[in-house]
C-alpha cells in the first residue's frame, strides 16, 4: 500500500501545463491527499474559475500515479477555501523568477477603485523602475510589464487575495 | 421549480451570455493588450458559469448539467439580465456595459460569501477575487474615455446615455428572492444597490460623465422576456449542440 508521503512525492513531479518549470505543488492547488485502501482521494482547487488548466492538472494528476500503479485515483475539486497566491511555495517563486515571470509582489488587500498598480522588480535585472502595460496577461494569473530600464517585457502572476 | 435553482440560474445566465459577449472581441480589441484583457475576462465569467449551471442543475435534480442548462434551453428560459446582452458597440459602449455589471457583481458577491448555502458562498468567495480585477479595469477605462478627448468623452457619454435604462433591471427581485433573503441564501438588492450608486457615483464623477434625466427603464430578462439580441447569440452559442446533438469536443 502506498504512503500519502509518497503520494505528495510524486505529485511534486506534476507540472503546472502553463507553466512548466512550476509544480502543482509549488503552486499550492493541491489541498489534501487521502488514501484509503487502494483508493487515492486528491483534493485540488482552481486558481482562477476559468482556468482552462485544471482539467489538464486533474489528468496529469490520474496519469502520473497510474503511472507508479496506483490504479483507483479520484481527483476532487474544490472552490473553498478560495485559493490565493499565498499559497505558492518560496521554491515557486524562486522558479517562477529564473523562469522570468515576477512572482507575486505582497500587495495589501486595497481597495479596488483608483488603486495604483505595485510596483514589480523585473525578473531579469532587478530594476525597480518598471511599469505596468495590461492588468491582463497569456493566462488569467498574470498581467504585462516592462522594465524601463533593460526594456525587457515581462509577466507579472498578479497578486490574488 | 426551487427559488435557488430560479436564483442559480440568474446569476449564472448573466454571466454566460456577457462571457459570450466578451469572447465576440476575440481578435478584434482595439489593441493587443485588450483583446487579451477582454477575452481574459470572459474566460473568468464563462467560468464563473459553469460552476453556477452545474450546481443549478444538481438543485434541479432532473439530470441536467452545466452544459445541458447552457447550450439546450430556448430563449423564454434564460433568465439573464438584458444589459448583458446588448451588443457590443464600440469599446465605450463593452467598457461602459462591463463596470455597470462589475460594480454590481462586487458586493454581491462580497454578500453571498456569507450565504447560508455552503455551496453558493464557496463560489462567491472563488468569483469575488477576480471580480476585484475586473471592476478595476472597467472603472479606469471609464475614467480613461470619459475624461479623455473630446471624441472619448462624447462615445463614452454616448454608451451611459444607452445603457443606462437597462441597470434599474439589476436590482429587481421576485417572491422566490424575498423568500431566499428571509432565509438568509442571498442579500436584499436593495443593499446592493447603495453599494452600487456609490461606486457609481464616484467614477462617473471622475470621468466627467452625466447620468441621463430620463428615467425610463427596461426590463424583462429576468422572466425570459429578453431582447431581440439573445436569439442571435443563443443560435452561435448553440448550433453545435443543435446541429450534431450530444458531440463532445
Amino acid at each position: 500500500m502506498v504512503t500519502r508521503e509518497q503520494v505528495w512525492k510524486w505529485l511534486y513531479e506534476v507540472s503546472d501545463p502553463e507553466i512548466p518549470v512550476l509544480s502543482i505543488i509549488d503552486l499550492g492547488v493541491v489541498r489534501e491527499v487521502n488514501v484509503e485502501a487502494d483508493l487515492c482521494l486528491i483534493t485540488i482547487t482552481p486558481t482562477y474559475s476559468g482556468c482552462p488548466a485544471m482539467k489538464t492538472i486533474e489528468d496529469d494528476i490520474i496519469s502520473k500515479l497510474k503511472q507508479e500503479g496506483v490504479e483507483d485515483v479520484k481527483v476532487n475539486l474544490v472552490l473553498s477555501p478560495a485559493w490565493t497566491t499565498d499559497w505558492i511555495s518560496e521554491e515557486g517563486r524562486e522558479k517562477l523568477r529564473a523562469y522570468g515571470i515576477a512572482p507575486p509582489e505582497n500587495e495589501v488587500d486595497k481597495s479596488v477603485l483608483f488603486a495604483e498598480p505595485p510596483t514589480v522588480p523585473c525578473p531579469l535585472c532587478t530594476s525597480r523602475n518598471t511599469r505596468m502595460i495590461s492588468l491582463f496577461g497569456s493566462t488569467a494569473c498574470k498581467a504585462q510589464y516592462q522594465c524601463n530600464d533593460c526594456l525587457e517585457p515581462f509577466d507579472y502572476f498578479k497578486c490574488l487575495k | 421549480m426551487s427559488a435557488l435553482f430560479n436564483y442559480i440560474l440568474k446569476i449564472g445566465d448573466d454571466s454566460l451570455i456577457l462571457g459570450h459577449r466578451l469572447s465576440e472581441w476575440c481578435g478584434h480589441g482595439p489593441i493587443l493588450e485588450e483583446d487579451i484583457a477582454m477575452t481574459n475576462i470572459a474566460l473568468d465569467l464563462v467560468g464563473q458559469a459553469t460552476t453556477l449551471l452545474n450546481y443549478a442543475g444538481e438543485l434541479e435534480g432532473n439530470g441536467r448539467d452545466g452544459d445541458a442548462l447552457a447550450f439546450l434551453r430556448f430563449d423564454r428560459e434564460y433568465k439573464n439580465l438584458l444589459l448583458v446582452e446588448q451588443p457590443n458597440g464600440d469599446f465605450g459602449m463593452t467598457m461602459m456595459r462591463q463596470f455597470f455589471f462589475d460594480a454590481y457583481r462586487l458586493p454581491l458577491f462580497e454578500k453571498l460569501q456569507k450565504s447560508s448555502d455552503a455551496t453558493l458562498a464557496a463560489i462567491a468567495e472563488k468569483s469575488l477575487k477576480e471580480t476585484k480585477y475586473h471592476l478595476r479595469h472597467s472603472s479606469e477605462w471609464v475614467i480613461r474615455l470619459g475624461d479623455g478627448t473630446e471624441e472619448s468623452h462624447k462615445r463614452i457619454q454616448d454608451a451611459l446615455d444607452t445603457l443606462w435604462r437597462y441597470t434599474d433591471e439589476l436590482f429587481l427581485q421576485d417572491e422566490h428572492d424575498l423568500e431566499l433573503i428571509e432565509k438568509g441564501v442571498v442579500p436584499d438588492l436593495e443593499e446592493i444597490r447603495k453599494d452600487w450608486q456609490k461606486t457609481v457615483d464616484t467614477v462617473l464623477q471622475e470621468a466627467t460623465l452625466e447620468v441621463p434625466k430620463n428615467n425610463w427603464t427596461f426590463s424583462g430578462g429576468r422572466n425570459g422576456m429578453h431582447s431581440e439580441h439573445l436569439g442571435y447569440i443563443l443560435a452561435e452559442l448553440q448550433y453545435m449542440q443543435r446541429a450534431y446533438p450530444n458531440m463532445k469536443w
